[in-house]
C-alpha cells in the first residue's frame, strides 16, 4: 500500500530541488515569503513555550518541527477560504492571518481568543479530537451551494483517523462532493501512542480509497511540496471535483502540550536526529544558499521585525483588561433566558456582598 | 480502622491506582483500557506502573477512539471480562456517549438479565486545574439521567480506592468520577489490602444541626470551610459528601434534612436540571414539612465551563456558600 502512495518532495533534506514540476512557479518573492512565515511562527511558539514557562499564559501546545506542513498549507489559501484548526495548528492560523494577540489570549484562557479577524473565516480550535470534520464538510458544501469558489481546509493529527468523525467527515464531504481539503499532519504520535499502535494501515492517504477521495502522502517538512499539493487539492475542490485528502508527514520535536513529558514514552535522541536532518527551516536555508538568495541582512532585518511584532503582540495580550465576568453570561443565547439572567443577576449580587 | 491494618498515605489519584492494581492482582479477568494509560500511565499519572507490571493485554493503550474502545469494552464485559475504561478528561466522553447511553445502560434490561455490562469508565473531571476548554466539564446529570448505570464520585483518598473496587466488583456498568482539583490537593491513610465502601451511601463529614449541606467532588472542601466559618458565627452544618449520585442515599439525605430543617445544595455542575433538582426532589418527598426554609443552590451556571480566565467567577466558593447559609438561616 505504501508503494501506492508515495511521499512527494519537492527539496530534499539538503534542499536540492529533486522535481521539475512547478519550477516556473517558485519566485524569489516566494521563497523569502514563506521563508519569513516559517521563521515567525518559531519564534511565535518558542515564545509560547517561554511565557507558559514563566507564568504568563497556561498549558500550551508547542509545534516546532511542523512549520512546513502549516505554513505550506495555509500559505495556499485564498482570504475568502475557511479555516478548521485543531490546538496545534496556530502556526497555519497565523499563516492565515489570525491575530497574535488572540492566539496568545486563546491560550491565557481567554474569550476574545476564538474571534478570528475581520474578514477572515477561521473557526475556533477543535480541542475535542476529529470533530471539525464534519463540520468542514458542512461548510464546504454550503459554498459549494452559494456557487462560490471558495473551499475549505480542516487541520488534524494522525490520532484522529481514528476517531468515528474522522470517517464520518470524510464520507460525508465525499458523498456532498464538497470543497473541502482534509489536511492531515502525521507527526507518528497522539500524546504518547505511536501510530504503530494506532493503525495496522502503513499510511493515512490510503484511508482515502474507502470514500473514493483523491489522496496524496506528501513530505510535510518540505513547505513547498506541501504549498504545491494543497494548491493542487484547493484547485481541484474550486473546480467543482469535490474533497481530497493530504498526509503530510512531519515530527514534533517537542511535548505534546507543556503539561506533558515526552521522555516517557520517546527517545529524545530521534528527535535530536531529526532536528539536525530534515528540519523544515533548515531545509529552505540550504535552498535559498544554493540558490543565493540568502541574503543575511535581509535575514537580521527580517529576525528584528518579526520580535518586535511578537514582543508587541505579547504586550497588547498582557495590557487587556481583566477577564469580564459579565462575558460569561452573555453570549451563551443571542437573548439571555430567564435562567441565566436570574444566575447573572444573583452572581452579581453576591460579589457585591462580599467579593467572589 | 484497627492498627493492624498496614496503610499507605495517599493522594486522591494515587488511591485511584492503588484500587486498580489491587483489583488486577485480585482478578485476571480485571484489565485497564484507554488512552495513553499504558507506557505513559495516563496523563494524570493515574495507572502509572501498572502496564510494567501487568503486560500490554492487560493494561491497554488503544486508538484514539472514546466509541471505539467502549464499545469494545462492553463487549469484553458482556463476555466475562471486568474492563476499567479511562475517558482522558470527562469533557472527551461524548463520543463514547452512544455506546454508554443506547448500550451499556440497557442491555441487562433487553436480554432480561441475560447479558450485563459490569464495567468501569473512569474519568478525572471539574474545574479549577487552568486546564484547555472541554477540559473542565462536570456533566455528572447526562449519567444520572441515564437509566442502567450508577454514577460514583469520591472526595478523599480513602473513599476512591474503596469505592473503585466496589465499582469494578459491581456486576452493573459503573460512571467513576475524579475531581481533577483534588487529585493531588490531600493526603489520607488508605489501606493497602482490599476494602470497600459501598455504592450507594453518602458520609457526613461535618456534623451540625442548624443547616444541612449536600456536596460532593472537589465541592465537599469548599461546603467544609464555608461551615467552619459559620460555626465561628455559631451556626452549625450538616455537610454530607453524598458520594454516589445514582442512587442517591435517600436515608441519609432525610435524616439530615430532618434534623436541620435547612438546605444547601452545592455543586459545580450546571444549576438547570441538575443533580440537585433531584436532591431537593428528595427532600420534598421524604422531608418537607421539616422544612424552615426554602432549600438554596450555589452552582455553576447554565454557561459552558469557561476558558480558564473566567473559571473563578464559575467555580462556587466558599464566600458564596457562606451567602447561602446566611440566607436560609435567616429566612
Ligand atoms: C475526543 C478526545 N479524546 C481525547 C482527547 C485528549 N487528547 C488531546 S490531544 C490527543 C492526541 C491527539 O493526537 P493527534 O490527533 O495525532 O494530534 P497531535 O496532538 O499529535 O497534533 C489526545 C488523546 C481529546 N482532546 N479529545
Amino acid at each position: 500500500m505504501e508503494n501506492q502512495f508515495p511521499m512527494k518532495q519537492w527539496i530534499d533534506e539538503e534542499g536540492n530541488v529533486v522535481s521539475e514540476e512547478f519550477q516556473e512557479n517558485v519566485t524569489e518573492d516566494l521563497v523569502k515569503q514563506i521563508y519569513r512565515q516559517l521563521v515567525r511562527i518559531r519564534t511565535f511558539d518558542r515564545k509560547c513555550i517561554s511565557l507558559q514557562r514563566q507564568g504568563r499564559i497556561g498549558t500550551y501546545a508547542p509545534f516546532e518541527g511542523q512549520e512546513g506542513a502549516q505554513v505550506g498549507s495555509a500559505y495556499a489559501l485564498e482570504d475568502d477560504d475557511w479555516m478548521y484548526p485543531t490546538y496545534r495548528d496556530h502556526g497555519a492560523t497565523m499563516t492565515f492571518g489570525h491575530s497574535l494577540k488572540n492566539i496568545l489570549a486563546y491560550w491565557n484562557g481567554r474569550n476574545e481568543a476564538c474571534v478570528p479577524p475581520e474578514g477572515r473565516h477561521i473557526f475556533p480550535p477543535a480541542v475535542p479530537i476529529a470533530t471539525q470534520l464534519p463540520h468542514a464538510a458542512g461548510t464546504a458544501f454550503a459554498e459549494k451551494r452559494k456557487g462560490t469558489k471558495n473551499a475549505v481546509i480542516c487541520y488534524f493529527g494522525d490520532g484522529a483517523t481514528s476517531e468515528g468523525d474522522f470517517h464520518e467527515g470524510m464520507n460525508m464531504a465525499s458523498v456532498l462532493q464538497a470543497p473541502v481539503v482534509y489536511f492531515n499532519q502525521n507527526n507518528n504520535f497522539a500524546i504518547s501512542v505511536h501510530i504503530s499502535k494506532q493503525m495496522r494501515s502503513k499510511t493515512i492517504a490510503q484511508k482515502a480509497l474507502s470514500y473514493d477521495m483523491p489522496s496524496v502522502r506528501v513530505d510535510g517538512n518540505d513547505v513547498f511540496a506541501v504549498y504545491f499539493e494543497t494548491q493542487k487539492a484547493l484547485d481541484r475542490a474550486r473546480n467543482g471535483e469535490g474533497p481530497s485528502l493530504i498526509e503530510a508527514v512531519t515530527w514534533r520535536y517537542g511535548a505534546h502540550t507543556t503539561a506533558d513529558d515526552p521522555t516517557k514514552y520517546r527517545d529524545q535522541k530521534e528527535s535530536d536526529t531529526r532536528r539536525e536532518k530534515g528540519d523544515p527551516i533548515l531545509r529552505v536555508e540550504l535552498y535559498m544558499k544554493k540558490q543565493g538568495l540568502y541574503d543575511e541582512a535581509w535575514v537580521k532585518q527580517m529576525k528584528e521585525e518579526i520580535s518586535k511584532e511578537i514582543d508587541q503582540a505579547v504586550q497588547e495580550m498582557e495590557a487587556m483588561p481583566e477577564a469580564n465576568p459579565e462575558d460569561l453570561f452573555d453570549y451563551v443565547f443571542e437573548k439571555p433566558t430567564w435562567t441565566i439572567e436570574e444566575q447573572k443577576k444573583a452572581y452579581f449580587a453576591s460579589l457585591e456582598r462580599g467579593g467572589m | 480502622m484497627s492498627t493492624a491494618v498496614k496503610t499507605n498515605t495517599l493522594t486522591l489519584v494515587q488511591a485511584v491506582t492503588d484500587g486498580m492494581r489491587t483489583m488486577l492482582r485480585e482478578h485476571d479477568d480485571v484489565l485497564v483500557l484507554g488512552e495513553d494509560v499504558g507506557v505513559n500511565g495516563g496523563v494524570f499519572r493515574a495507572t502509572d506502573g501498572l502496564q510494567s507490571e501487568f503486560g500490554e493485554t492487560r493494561v491497554m493503550d488503544t486508538p484514539l477512539s472514546e466509541a471505539g474502545f467502549t464499545g469494545a469494552a462492553i463487549g469484553m464485559a458482556v463476555n466475562g471480562l471486568r474492563p476499567v475504561v479511562e475517558i482522558q478528561f470527562l469533557g472527551f466522553v461524548y463520543p463514547a456517549y452512544e455506546q454508554i447511553m443506547t448500550h451499556a445502560s440497557r442491555i441487562r434490561a433487553r436480554t432480561m438479565g441475560h447479558y450485563s455490562v459490569p464495567m468501569v469508565i473512569r474519568a478525572p473531571y471539574g474545574a479549577g486545574v487552568r486546564a484547555p476548554e472541554i477540559h473542565s466539564d462536570s456533566i455528572e446529570a447526562l449519567f444520572t439521567h441515564m437509566p442502567g448505570i450508577k454514577v460514583v464520585c469520591p472526595s478523599s483518598p480513602y473513599d476512591a480506592k474503596g469505592l473503585l473496587v466496589a465499582s469494578i466488583e459491581d456486576p452493573d456498568p459503573v460512571i467513576f468520577l475524579e475531581p481533577m482539583k483534588s487529585y493531588r490537593s490531600s493526603r489520607e491513610e488508605v489501606p493497602e489490602d482490599k476494602y470497600t465502601v459501598e455504592i450507594g451511601k453518602g458520609k457526613r463529614v461535618m456534623e451540625g444541626d442548624d443547616v444541612s449541606i449536600f456536596a460532593w467532588g472537589a465541592m465537599v472542601p469548599v461546603a467544609e470551610k464555608a461551615a467552619k466559618e459559620m460555626a465561628e458565627q455559631g451556626v452549625t452544618c450538616d455537610v454530607i459528601d453524598l458520594r454516589t449520585l445514582y442512587p442517591l442515599d435517600k436515608d441519609l439525605i432525610a435524616e439530615s434534612v430532618q434534623k436541620t430543617g435547612r438546605t444547601v445544595i452545592l455543586h459545580e455542575a450546571h444549576r438547570t436540571g441538575g443533580v440537585g433538582c433531584e436532591i431537593q426532589s428528595i427532600i420534598n418527598d421524604t422531608s418537607f414539612l421539616y422544612q424552615k426554609a426554602p432549600v438554596e443552590y450555589v452552582t455553576g451556571f447554565d454557561t459552558p465551563v469557561p476558558f480558564f480566565a473566567y473559571e473563578d467567577h464559575y467555580l462556587p466558593t466558599s464566600n458564596r456558600v457562606v451567602q447561602a447559609i446566611q440566607k436560609v438561616v435567616n429566612f
